[in-house]
Formats: C-alpha cells, sequence, structure tokens
C-alpha cells in the first residue's frame, strides 16, 4: 500500500469532523491523528532510505493535467518534522486552551488544514501544486492568528493576508511565465528544459520575490512580527517552526533544480545580503522589544536570515561547498523550527503564568518556574550556535561551506549573528534571574512545562543525531 | 501578433494598474478589488501566453480554474476579517505605527 496520498487523507479526513463534530473531544482526537500522521510520516521516512525517492500519482492521473506527489529524502524528513513538532503543540494546546473556550472550537479544524497545506506542500512535485499548497498554508494561518477576533489580532491578520496575497500573485505570475515558455510545470521536467534568456529570469526573479514576501525576508518582513508575536502560543510556534518554512522549501528547490546555471552569481550573493541585514536587523529588534513574545517573533526574522546564506555558498561555487550549505541550510531548518516552537511554548506558559507580556513583568521568575525557562534556555543553546545543539551543527556545516568557497564575509555574519542573538537572550535571562523580585503567579499545568521541554530537548539531540537527517538531505539533483 | 499574445498584454496591464492601486492606497476594501484585478490580469497571461503556439491546451485552463477558487476564498476571508475589524475599530485602513 502507498503511503504517501495517506499523508493528505488524514488531516483532511480530521479537519473536517473537527469541523463538522465540534462536540467530539476534539483534543484527545486530534492527538489520535497525528501520532497516526507520525506513524506514516516514519514508515514512509523508512520506505524512502531503503528504495529511494517515491512518486504516486493521484487517482492514477498523470501529471499535466493529474496531480503527481513525490516523496524524496528532504520531503520525509520535513514531513516527519512537521509531524513531530505538530504532536507537542497539540499536546500542548489541550491543556493551554483550557484558557479559551472560544478560540478552542476553530483551532482544531484550522490546525489539520495547516497540517494538510504543509505535507501538501513538502510533498507537491509541480510548480501549480506548490502555488495551491502556498494559499491553503496562508489561509489557514491567517485563520488561526485572527482566532481571538481582538482587534489587533484582526489587523496583524489583515497584515499578513495582504502580504501573502501579494506575494502569492508575484509567484503566480512568474509560473504562468515560465509554462507560456516551456509548456510544463513539474519540478524534474523543469530543470532539464530551462535555458537562460529573460522571460525565465523575469520569472524567476517574480517568483523569487513573492516567496521572499511570504518567507518574511529582510526588508519584506515586516508582517512577521505583529502575526506570529500576537497569535496564541500553540499557534505562534506552527506559524515560525513550520509554516515560514514551506515558502522557503518552495524557494530553495526552484534555486536548486535551476538557478545555478540561469540566475548569476551577483543575484545570489544579493539574497545572501538580505539574509545578513535579516540577522542583524531582526537580531537588533529582538533586543529592542519590551513584550517578550515579539522578542521571539523578532527572533525568528533574524533566524530566518540564516536560511538565505545557502545562496551565496550554493550559487557559482565547488560542488563540495554546494554540499555543505544544503546540509547546513536544512539542518539549520530543522533545528530552528524545534528551537522556536520550544521557545515560543515556553514563553507562553510564562505568560499564561504571570499574566502580563512584557520582558520586565518576568522578574524573578526563574524560581517560580524553573522548567519553563529552563526549556527556553535549552532552545536558546541552539538558537545561539553553541554546542551540543542542531544550531551549532548547523552553523559549523555553513561555516565550512563558507570557509571552503572562500567567503570569509559571510564567517562574519554567521559569528556576528550568534553575538547580538547571545544578547536578546541573556537579556530574558537577567531579568528572570533577579533574586529581590517575586512575581504573583497562577498556576500552570505540568505538560506546558513538559512539551517545551520536549521539543527543545529535540533541537539539543540534533546536536548528537544530525547525521541521520544529513544523510537524506543530499543535493536535489542527485535524489531525482 | 496573435490574439493570444494580447490575451497577455491586457494582463499585464491590468496587473500595473492593480499594483498601483494596492501600493498607493491603503482603503482595506480597495486593496482587495486590486488584489482581485491583479488576480485576473495573471489568469489572463497564464491562458493567453500558454497557447500561442499550440492548439487549445487544456492544463492552463484547469489551473486557472483552480486560481479562481483560491482568489475567491482568500477575498471571502479577507473580507470577514475586514468587516470585523471594522466593527471593533471603525477604520478603514491599517494604523502603520502598529508594527
Amino acid at each position: 500500500m502507498n503511503l504517501i496520498p495517506l499523508l493528505l487523507v488524514i488531516p483532511l479526513a480530521w479537519a473536517l469532523l473537527s469541523l463538522l463534530l465540534p462536540r467530539l473531544p476534539l483534543g484527545l482526537l486530534a492527538l489520535a491523528g497525528i501520532v497516526l500522521q507520525l506513524g506514516t510520516a516514519a514508515m514512509l521516512w523508512n520506505d524512502v532510505q531503503i528504495h529511494g525517492a517515491s512518486r504516486y500519482a493521484i487517482g492514477d492521473w498523470v501529471a499535466p493535467l493529474g496531480i503527481t506527489l513525490v516523496a524524496d529524502g528532504l520531503t520525509v524528513t520535513l514531513l516527519a518534522m512537521t509531524a513531530l513538532i505538530a504532536v507537542v503543540c497539540a499536546f500542548y494546546a489541550i491543556f493551554y486552551l483550557r484558557a479559551y473556550e472560544k478560540e478552542r472550537r476553530y483551532f482544531w479544524p484550522l490546525f489539520w488544514f495547516l497540517l494538510a497545506a504543509l505535507n501538501g506542500i513538502w510533498l507537491a512535485g509541480d510548480l501549480f501544486n506548490l502555488y495551491v499548497g502556498l494559499e491553503l498554508v496562508t489561509l489557514a494561518a491567517v485563520g488561526m492568528v485572527t482566532l481571538s477576533g481582538e482587534r489587533h489580532a484582526l489587523a496583524a491578520g489583515l497584515r499578513y493576508l495582504y502580504a501573502a496575497l501579494l506575494g502569492s500573485l508575484a509567484y503566480l505570475l512568474g509560473v504562468a511565465l515560465l509554462y507560456g515558455a516551456y509548456g510544463t510545470l513539474d519540478l524534474g521536467q523543469l530543470s532539464s528544459l530551462l535555458e537562460a534568456n529573460l522571460i525565465t529570469q523575469l520569472a524567476l526573479a517574480l517568483m523569487t520575490f513573492g516567496l521572499l514576501m511570504k518567507t518574511a525576508v529582510f526588508p519584506l518582513h515586516s508582517w512577521l512580527p505583529p502575526a506570529h508575536g500576537g497569535a496564541l502560543a500553540p499557534v505562534s510556534a506552527i506559524l515560525s517552526a513550520l509554516v515560514v518554512k514551506s515558502s522557503f522549501y518552495i524557494l530553495a528547490r526552484i534555486w536548486m533544480d535551476a538557478g545555478n546555471a540561469l540566475m548569476p552569481v551577483s543575484a545570489a550573493q544579493l539574497l545572501g545580503a538580505l539574509g545578513a541585514l535579516a540577522i542583524i536587523w531582526g537580531g537588533w529588534q529582538a533586543f529592542r522589544q519590551s513584550e517578550i513574545k515579539m522578542l521571539v517573533a523578532y527572533s525568528t526574522v533574524a533566524q530566518l536570515g540564516y536560511l538565505m546564506l545557502l545562496f551565496p555558498l550554493a550559487i557559482g561555487q565547488s560542488q563540495q561547498s554546494a554540499i555543505l550549505a544544503w546540509q547546513g541550510t536544512m539542518l539549520h531548518l530543522l533545528s530552528h523550527g524545534f528551537a522556536k516552537a520550544a521557545m515560543f511554548l515556553a514563553v507562553g506558559t510564562l505568560v499564561l503564568a504571570v499574566g502580563k507580556k512584557r520582558v520586565v513583568d518576568m522578574a524573578g521568575i526563574s524560581a517560580k518556574m524553573p522548567l519553563a525557562l529552563f526549556a527556553f534556555g535549552l532552545a536558546s543553546v541552539s538558537l545561539m550556535g553553541l554546542p551540543p545543539s542542531g544550531g551549532f551543527n548547523a552553523k559549523w556545516l555553513l561555516m565550512q561551506s563558507a570557509i571552503q568557497s572562500g567567503q570569509w564575509h559571510w564567517v562574519a555574519v554567521l559569528l556576528a549573528g550568534s553575538l547580538i542573538t547571545a544578547s536578546y537572550v541573556f537579556r530574558v535571562f537577567s531579568v528572570s534571574f533577579q533574586k529581590d523580585a517575586d512575581p504573583q503567579i497562577r498556576p500552570t499545568h505540568p505538560a506546558l512545562d513538559l512539551s517545551a521541554l520536549l521539543l527543545a530537548a529535540i533541537a539539543i539531540a540534533l546536536g548528537f543525531g544530525a547525521a541521520i537527517p544529513v544523510e537524506l538531505l543530499t543535493l536535489p539533483e542527485e535524489m531525482l | 501578433m496573435t490574439t493570444d499574445f494580447w490575451f497577455a498584454c491586457i494582463g499585464a496591464v491590468l496587473i500595473a494598474m492593480a499594483l498601483f492601486t494596492f501600493i498607493r492606497h491603503t482603503h482595506l476594501l480597495r486593496r482587495i478589488l486590486a488584489f482581485n484585478i491583479m488576480g485576473s490580469g495573471v489568469f489572463l497571461i497564464l491562458v493567453g501566453l500558454a497557447q500561442h503556439q499550440r492548439q487549445t491546451d487544456p492544463v492552463p485552463q484547469a489551473l486557472v480554474l483552480t486560481g479562481i477558487v483560491v482568489a475567491v476564498a482568500a477575498t471571502a476571508l479577507a473580507l470577514i476579517i475586514f468587516r470585523r475589524f471594522y466593527q471593533l475599530s471603525g477604520r478603514t485602513e491599517l494604523d502603520e505605527d502598529q508594527q
């Protein structure tokens, strides 16, 4: 039996079920569904490791009119990451949403639609299905941002929706130009057909712009902090850990398949420069925020900058440098996913317990909420890139790639980024370890601390077991 | 110069006009309309450009149909969030200083 369609069928079935039968215990139902999905992803992972990449045509309709799904090493890794983060976030949400009766009604259907759309993106084999996936991710994510129905949440949701819609139209226009020129949308076919001419480059530039908008890369990032910082804790975790990665994944796929031969090295260097600016600007803004969730949201802006270093390190450089950059970037994507989800969950617990949002309100919290703060600390270790953690291994690979290709300026960016990360993270610690403060806290369920700790522990464990995903993450050309 | 090429040209003009409105105006309803016109421009290019050297090609038609469904869903979501935002705040634009 083929496992690939199950990864779309499970979330869609659960989404409809939670929409139509809201009286069921949706949280427990969700947990059961997501464990099923995690199992399917694990079996598919095993399958790909033994037999290699596989394809599946939905309803036996082959491309171009039908929809082809592709599962390769990168895909199964991302599927597993999605299921793993989602299972912990769902567990957290069951307890967290007890305080949010009204929001709970729509959280679960949107959660499932979002998972279906994400899985659709990871599995898509052609440019148009990627577009549909992008749009579905946006619609579900915007819905989750506006769950509370309060004014600031609605404003953040609208800002997010408008930016995302502009981005997806730019992407679709690029797709239209490519189809007009080559008559196919299949990623594998396109990569061998594409020629370096004006229309192809225009199409790729449009798609890149649209995807940068959706990934919130500096200077197109201004929609992200209010959306991610203002949402409920489990929503913020999923948005920062998974949703922004989906558009980056498409960008990386397109550039690695086609960019190498078609795009000038200067364009790749420009993307890297945007990433460097994002690291510095996002870090500086994170340092300046007064609300703790906004601090974490700006940290996402900064960490997304590291992903952009893939392009200058891989395009127009030696094969060896390109492989190191690809592995480092994807490992960063994974470890940032786990670490940032852990951080948002930990911070959500702190805010829930203290009842206030600012960083200074966390004074003296270390004595009352040691576990949540410990989870925050473990996640910070990975974000800063200290050993042993997934973040350290990722930055190590990126740095090796920069040295191999003789691009020392990116080494400087990587080091500066770690220092800036340390500065805003230690701002939280310096406040929370104040001895004289005695904050009043409401007791929170231990399951909340446990979920954040679990995700943070995975981010750290990626420092020891990095070889397992990295083995699967060879360059896309070699897989297809 | 074939008819199909003209479709694409008109699509490009529509996109340019709508993009101008989208960037220039802050009224949220106006920007939803601009997004829809921009979408129509992209669909014209998708159908127009794709047929210039072949016989009628079903793929872009299927793509545009899907695109229209997605655009309708996005418009509906934008409208309902905008309406709620307007009810709560009485404003038709986002506070630019809010970020």
